[in-house]
């Protein structure tokens, strides 16, 4: 009796432990050395779903395709609109393509970079790796709608981009397979090095400077000003330091005191005249919501200029209306060839709010 | 019986006691010798409380002595606001020039722009968490921290998910440290571009940071220290920012950090998770961040291909330039800024190196011809800012302020001509030149640089 009790307790002890294994296992906490309970296992799923990142040896790269064609028509109805139809925009992004030659695909640096012939610096100069190129679109493209692209789409691009820096012809499909050939020719594959101190905290500083104490220049030459047109480019100085203690901001809006101020402060900027109610007007909505990166005032930018618009739609019924739609859906074809996105972030309080700015001023 | 009141007699408001010409002109001009002449007791009694700005930091009339001494203030004599009236407190309101800025022109959308600190404005060595410089690449979201999570993948034993509940229940260690990014002071690589300390220096803050040694979540994870010495931080945002780390160099110090200065991380500065990567550029710090890979090999990402790479003379781009040496810059005064008057200033500024500690920062009011060493603040902490001061009188004649730090490796902070000597004027990252401050006999400093 006390033999078969014993048994049936060895039975219950490894019934027990095999389902605490097993709601462990539920839990997914197996892996967990010292700090259990904390954290659990990624499955599959969630692991393909985040870890998206392309390597430059292309670990990581879903299969797929996409023509030079078919990255062009992608490209102007999603990505002209802030690169340029040619990627040469400097107007919010820096160009994407422009300053390399077939010799630099040869050569694999580009001879630009170091001939100071090119005003600009290109993604397509700088970009060593092909992948990096693929990896940014898929993950973080189109600017206002990241993550919108398929692989398929994004071959597209890529291969659009690369025929804009003649790296490869204009019939070109790129894919999973020929992307590591494309590689070898990209204009400055050869134009990083990693030979220097900053990687490391060990690494060796490439200057130094000097500990000299007493008399160590023969003279002290001023090689460079703020040119006095520039004065009030960052606003007004005074309203951006205290308006007490001993250091207060200049008034640039004003040419420099003609003297010392004294303890009375003469002539310095006031509380009354600097303090300016900030008020969130529509100006300021129009620039937060970032409205202003493609309408200027009074100049064409990437899109018509805000006194364009209310000309045209000047006197004209419903006109609110019209271009609040269009504000939401996008248009194109009305300005020029670059189409406006969809601004569908805007709630349409402030859609109203900006669209009668634009055609009113207030 | 009660005195009638005479409502028949009129009393002339206080304003009235000087014209409106003279109030125009004290206005535009302040007050002097001569305007003060006309005024009255009564007078400053009377517009003592709404002209404060104006009136308060004048010196006071000849006579029984000053105004803000003799005359009752509207803070002595009333009852003050409840506890409590601003539950989560702001700033005085005579603090309201000190914010966060945009440079004007430096980018076309704000969404991918920077904010400045005003650290001319600022004392001590950490930086208050709303005016902490902001960074972003396509725009900042408050994130769920419900549904926010942290996976570790890559060379590990086991991929693993960790809630923000998981991560806080962790060990965790509070460290203060500076963060700055790659193009600080970048502006001025080719010369003078902005006027003030905000603009030049003002990508740099410092702060406490709490969260959990990247070690311990590596480790955790059973990550493969031996090949995998590579680690790709990804973050939550739109752009998906991601940022190859050096183990080898980074992994004793690194932080997966959830606090800033004793609260929760603030939305613009990654709320609720970010890295903590002392001594290396910002753009590795990743705010939002979801994700984190052993690899072994780097990632050559955007913003380590195409950006945050360094243009040397020769048209090589050095790549993967993390940490920032040593750097100091004073702040008060600097550019921008006025003195009222000659006579004894404390002279204070701001030190730093990614390589450690500052050891010596000196002070130069000739133009860097001699130098004077300055006090340093304690504690001295690695890879955090240090506060230096040194007692100035200024004689009113024309001066160039700079300040030289020197770290424990010994290296010390070079000027603008020797960095451009090597790596020429068309980088726009790593620059940690001596700043020069120009004070003119007018008391107005401006920014220049020197040889």
């Amino acid at each position: 009796m006390y033999k078969l009790d014993k048994l049936i307790a060895r039975f219950v002890i490894a019934f027990l432990a095999a389902l605490s294994a097993q709601l462990a296992c539920a839990q997914n906490t197996q892996g967990s050395v010292k700090f259990p309970g904390v954290g659990r296992n990624a499955t599959p799923a969630e692991e393909m779903a985040w870890d998206i990142d392309v390597r430059p040896d292309f670990k990581g790269l879903p299969k797929g395709s996409g023509s030079v064609e078919q990255g062009q028509a992608i490209w102007e109805s999603k990505c002209a609109s802030c690169h340029g139809v040619f990627g040469e925009s400097n107007e919010i992004f820096t160009p994407i393509a422009g300053g390399t030659t077939a010799d630099d695909v040869k050569t694999g640096r580009v001879a630009s970079l170091g001939d100071r012939k090119q005003p600009q610096r290109t993604t397509l100069m700088k970009v060593p790796t092909v992948s990096t190129l693929w990896d940014y679109i898929y993950r973080a493209m189109p600017w206002n709608a990241p993550r919108s692209l398929t692989p398929d789409d994004t071959y597209a691009l890529v291969a659009f981009i690369l025929s804009l820096g003649e790296i490869v012809p204009d019939d070109f499909v790129l894919s999973n397979t020929n992307i590591a050939d494309v590689q070898k020719k990209m204009p400055n594959r050869n134009g990083m090095t990693r030979n220097h101190g900053f990687w490391s905290v060990n690494g060796k500083p490439d200057v130094n400077g000097s500990s000299c104490m007493t008399n160590c220049v023969k003279f002290v030459q001023i090689g460079s000003t703020l040119p006095d047109f520039a004065r009030d480019a960052h606003g007004n100085i005074a309203e951006q330091n205290r308006l007490y203690g001993p250091y207060r901001g200049s008034d640039s809006t004003k040419p420099p005191l003609d003297k010392l101020p004294g303890s009375t402060g003469e002539g310095l900027a006031h509380a009354a005249d600097t303090h300016v109610a900030t008020t969130k007007g529509p100006a300021a909505l129009f620039k937060s919501e970032n409205c202003s990166a493609c309408h200027a005032p009074n100049a064409k930018l990437v899109g018509p200029s805000i006194a364009d618009i209310a000309a045209k739609y000047k006197g004209q019924g419903g006109a609110q209306e019209r271009l609040m739609a269009k504000v939401k859906n996008g248009g194109s074809g009305v300005w020029g060839a670059i189409p406006m996105p969809p601004q569908s972030q805007l709630s349409d309080e402030d859609r109203a709010t900006l669209v009668h700015w634009v055609l009113t001023g207030q | 019986m009660e005195k009638p009141v005479n409502r028949a007699r009129l009393v002339k408001a206080p304003e009235h006691f000087i014209s409106q010409e003279l109030i125009a002109d004290i206005n535009a001009n302040g007050l002097d010798e001569s305007r003060r002449g006309f005024l009255r007791k009564g007078f400053m009694s009377a517009v003592g409380g709404a002209a404060a700005g104006l009136v308060a930091p004048m010196a006071f009339a000849a006579g029984d002595g000053d105004p803000a001494i003799l005359e009752k203030q509207e803070w002595q004599t009333t009852l003050g606001k409840n506890v409590a009236t601003m539950p989560y407190g702001v700033p005085s309101i005579y603090e309201a020039n000190l914010i966060r800025r945009e440079s004007p022109g430096l980018t076309r959308v704000s969404a991918s722009s920077v904010a400045f600190t005003p650290l001319q404005g600022l004392f001590g060595t950490i930086t208050p968490n709303g005016l902490h410089f902001e960074r972003h690449h396509q725009g900042w979201y408050n994130l769920n921290p419900e549904t926010h999570r942290l996976m570790v993948n890559g060379m590990v034993k086991n991929a693993r998910v960790f809630t923000m509940n998981d991560l806080m229940r962790l060990p965790s260690v509070s460290r203060t440290h500076f963060i700055e990014c790659g193009a600080n002071t970048g502006l001025e690589w080719g010369n003078v571009a902005v006027p003030t300390v905000q603009y030049t220096h003002g990508m740099l803050s410092c702060c406490e940071f709490t969260g959990v040694p990247l070690k311990v979540l590596l480790e955790e994870c059973g990550a493969d220290l031996k090949k995998g010495k590579f680690l790709l931080a990804e973050g939550g945002d739109g752009s998906g920012m991601t940022r190859t780390i050096n183990l080898e160099s980074c992994l004793d110090d690194t932080i997966v950090a959830w606090s800033m200065n004793g609260e929760m991380l603030r939305p613009e500065n990654g709320f609720p998770l970010r890295l903590v990567v002392p001594g290396v550029q910002g753009v590795s710090w990743v705010k939002w961040l979801r994700r984190l890979e052993v690899g072994d090999m780097p990632w050559n990402t955007k913003d380590e291909a195409v950006h945050y790479i360094e243009l040397m003379p020769d048209g090589m781009h050095r790549q993967y330039a993390s940490i920032q040496e040593c750097k100091s810059v004073i702040t008060t005064p600097s550019g921008g800024q006025q003195l009222l008057d000659k006579g004894f200033y404390n002279v204070s500024g701001m030190a730093w190196s990614g390589r450690g500690k500052i050891k010596r920062v000196d002070v130069s009011f000739d133009g860097g011809n001699n130098w004077r060493t300055a006090r340093l603040e304690t504690p001295v902490l690695t890879k955090s800012i240090t506060r230096f001061n040194i007692d100035w009188v200024w004689d009113g004649s024309p001066a160039i302020l700079q300040s030289r730090a020197v770290d424990d490796t010994g290296y010390i902070q070079p000027s603008i001509k020797v960095l451009r000597d090597v790596r020429g004027n068309r980088s726009i990252y790593h620059n940690n030149a001596i700043q020069s401050w120009k004070l003119d006999s007018n008391g107005e400093v401006s920014n220049v640089q020197v040889g």
